[in-house]
């Protein structure tokens, strides 16, 4: 069974936080990656909601793009909401 | 009330036994994820053993160790269908269908048992043999429905475990007074019900009920197979060789 198709878990942990990625497994269709999924990431109560998705579905960036993507964003330092005087008194920020 | 031991030790015991089996596939399953699920249900299954023999032997001041490892063949009162050999995974999946949803139907009706230990470990139960249903039902459409090579293979499944099943619906074993008084489930009630539900998910899987007479099965009365021994041998031995033995 080796030729099965991979998948990709991302487990929600509990209400109200989003899905991370928990790690990937094999199954012969999506049903079936969600029930495997069950059984090997959430047994001790690591989740509330399981999302699983064909690795083949999921497009990655490049490590040798790694430069182009990200490093024009470092000097961007502008792009940081770091520059506002915050009113006394506003909360939840 | 006293606690119905006889009749708790026999669900222990096809708990208990069928736990064993299971924990035979840990490594032999034909994918890593298959094995954490038969783990996993194997463990679900050992829990209720656990829960049972607690609550049988506490009127006989017996622990669950000594209910599982220092009786002998004839004091186990499990059903033969759990304790054949299982060394084919349409055969694990098709008596793990049998078996679960027997098990879901059974701890179902025992949630409204007059026993309170019993009702509770039942209920608890019956969340966990749900998901042992589905996971069986879902290898036994995918092997029914699957290839010619899968579907022959798993219609051979199911014909050697179906005639195994009728032994789960017997009453001989058991004391007419339980059912009157609300303790147990008469097991002839559960046939119906149980025997819909598999015929209904081997039309879909494509699979053929099989026209066969009943094996003649007797391990609720403590005489069992072959293959009996050779398990408690594995089962027991090491707390044998070791008495007291802990980790």
């Amino acid at each position: 069974m080796s030729q099965e198709p991979l998948w990709e878990v991302f487990i929600r942990s509990r209400r109200g936080m989003s899905h991370v990625h928990a790690g990937s497994l094999h199954a012969a269709d999506a049903e079936m990656a969600l029930r495997n999924a069950r059984d090997v990431y959430t047994r001790r109560q690591e989740g509330v909601s399981i999302w699983v998705v064909p690795a083949s579905a999921i497009e990655a960036s490049s490590p040798d793009e790694k430069d182009a993507f990200f490093d024009p964003a470092g000097d961007k330092v502008y792009r940081h909401p770091t520059f506002y005087d915050v009113p006394e008194g506003v909360q939840h920020l | 009330m006293s606690t119905p031991t006889a009749y708790v030790l026999a669900l222990a015991d096809d708990a208990l036994i069928s736990s064993q089996r299971l924990g035979w596939w840990i490594s032999r399953a034909p994918q890593l994820e298959e094995d954490v699920a038969m783990a996993n249900i194997g463990l679900d299954q050992l829990g209720q053993a656990r829960a049972l023999l607690s609550l049988a032997g506490a009127a006989t001041g017996r622990s669950e160790d000594d209910l599982a490892y220092l009786r002998n063949e004839r004091d186990f009162r499990n059903v033969c269908l759990v304790e054949r050999e299982q060394a084919d995974f349409g055969v694990a999946m098709a008596r793990m269908l049998v078996f679960s949803t027997w098990q879901h139907e059974l701890y179902s009706a025992l949630s409204g048992s007059s026993d309170a230990m019993l009702a509770a470990i039942s209920a608890k139960a019956v969340k966990e043999t749900a998901y042992h249903v589905d996971h069986a039902t879902h290898w036994v459409l995918r092997l029914g429905d699957g290839t010619d090579e899968s579907h022959a293979r798993m219609q051979a499944a199911v014909d050697a475990e179906w005639p195994w099943r009728a032994e789960l619906f017997e009453t001989e074993f058991l004391d007419d007074s339980l059912v009157a008084d609300g303790v147990a489930v008469d097991p002839s009630g559960l046939q119906g019900p149980v025997e819909q539900r598999l015929e209904a998910v081997l039309h879909q899987a494509t699979l053929n009920v099989p026209d066969t007479t009943s094996a003649y099965s007797k391990g609720r009365l403590g005489r069992h197979t072959e293959a009996m021994g050779y398990l408690l041998a594995e089962m027991q031995h090491l707390h044998r060789s070791h008495p007291g033995v802990n980790w």
